[in-house]
């Protein structure tokens, strides 16, 4: 098999994210809002802010990974990319983790840059948020993995989105628990590398996953 | 199999639900062939060029094929961001095709719309794109799923011409056409 068309799966799937602007903008302004309400919520003590903030980053960047991945299959099943795909020698299951991969850069790599201010936003001082982007880079890949997941499933669901979440959600718990640990013990402790292998198990599960599913879908 | 067949279809079946979509369908397709899959709405068709097509497996029967095969289905398969251009570009990477892409443009009618987002492009307009995905490589069998649905009257000329050429040149068609056909077929396999 040659690496041209997922090469250029990649691309389209690059244009497809990037072209609405949707694929974007709407993951950051609910990033940036979800963290924002929390002041509201919790008062503004700063000591309290500053405490809970990476937390608070943890669960706004699961929730605004879920955004965008209701059209990343469902989109290919209605237009009937997903039966040209489908009819070709690639494997199914590594177009589609091209094409999560794709839309991550799009939609989820932007979050990790914002972390570090929302997190300024909320009292966490700057020096502790630079580090912690590796653990929000690693745990927002892998929200969008299960994400993909649930998103192949749904693909054929109208209206996708809160079912994806419902999948999706369960999955995200592993990759939370060590993210939010990693911070507070930093990289010396044992969490990153937990963070880091529930990364791998999600790459190395989640394509075979999607490509049942979307196999299904088409038939 | 027949030493000749590009693809061979023995006793297939169809299953929707409870009901039974049709039983016991054989297809076999040689060089030079314009298979007609006949029915009305409902009958099967799509299913059943789907079943040939290997994207559902038949759920009786066997099929055998040779060849590898263009589809062009009852979705275009174009991206709403994609052009015309940007479609052909795509799909001819995927396919290692050396083809001029201007030119097939131009021989599909498609020069004008050819920087348009399919998003705006006519129904015709994306049948004619999807269409010329049939030029970009050489493959012996095509399947077509309603082939001269939303085509105007230039359009399906076009595609007519089309199909006599493929077949001349040795290749084969199957396609699912519920109206009456513009072109005069090798048989029918009626649903």
């Amino acid at each position: 098999m040659t690496p041209a068309p997922l090469v250029t799966a990649f691309r389209q799937a690059l244009s497809e994210a990037w072209a609405s602007g949707a694929g974007i903008l709407l993951p950051m302004g609910f990033f940036t809002g979800t963290a924002m309400l929390v002041p509201f919520t919790l008062g503004d003590e700063a000591e309290t802010l500053s405490k809970i903030g990476p937390g608070v980053l943890w669960l706004a960047l699961a929730l605004a990974s879920l955004v965008t991945l209701e059209r990343v299959f469902q989109a290919d099943l209605q237009d009937g990319a997903l039966d040209l795909w489908a009819q070709e020698e690639a494997s199914i299951s590594l177009i589609a983790l091209t094409k999560t991969i794709a839309h991550w850069l799009i939609s989820g790599a932007p979050l990790i840059l914002m972390a570090p201010v929302l997190g300024r936003l909320l009292g966490v001082p700057f020096e502790e948020m630079a580090p912690a982007m590796l653990a929000y880079g690693l745990g927002g890949l892998t929200f969008f993995l299960w994400g993909g997941v649930a998103a192949a499933l749904a693909a054929g669901v109208a209206r996708a989105g809160l079912l994806i979440a419902l999948i999706a959600i369960p999955f995200f718990v592993p990759a939370i628990i060590f993210g939010t640990l990693s911070l507070s013990e930093g990289f010396d402790g044992s969490a990153i590398l937990f963070l880091g292998a529930s990364t791998l198990f999600a790459l190395g599960v989640a394509p075979a996953a999607m490509g049942a599913a979307l196999r299904l879908a088409a038939e | 199999m027949s030493e000749s067949a590009l693809i061979q279809g023995a006793a297939l079946g169809a299953v929707r639900g409870e009901r039974v979509l049709f039983r016991d369908i054989s297809v076999t397709v040689q060089a030079g062939d314009l298979v007609l899959l006949r029915g009305a709405n409902g009958s099967g068709k799509t299913t059943l060029l789907r079943q040939l097509a290997g994207l559902s497996p038949p759920q009786a029967g066997e099929i055998e094929r040779t060849e590898t095969h263009h589809w062009v289905g009852h979705s275009n398969g174009l991206k709403a961001h994609e052009t015309p251009r940007t479609h052909l570009e795509h799909w001819a990477r995927v396919w290692g095709s050396e083809a001029s892409i201007p030119d097939i443009l131009r021989e599909m009618g498609l020069r004008r719309p050819s920087e348009v987002p399919s998003g705006m492009l006519s129904a015709g307009q994306k049948r004619r794109t999807a269409l010329a995905r049939l030029k970009l490589v050489a493959r012996k069998l095509w399947l077509l799923d309603e082939p001269f649905n939303a085509l105007d009257r230039d359009g399906q000329a076009l595609l007519v011409d089309m199909i006599a050429g493929h077949r001349a040149d040795g290749g084969a068609i199957i396609a699912a056409l519920h109206g009456t056909a513009p072109i005069e077929a090798t048989r029918e396999v009626v649903l």
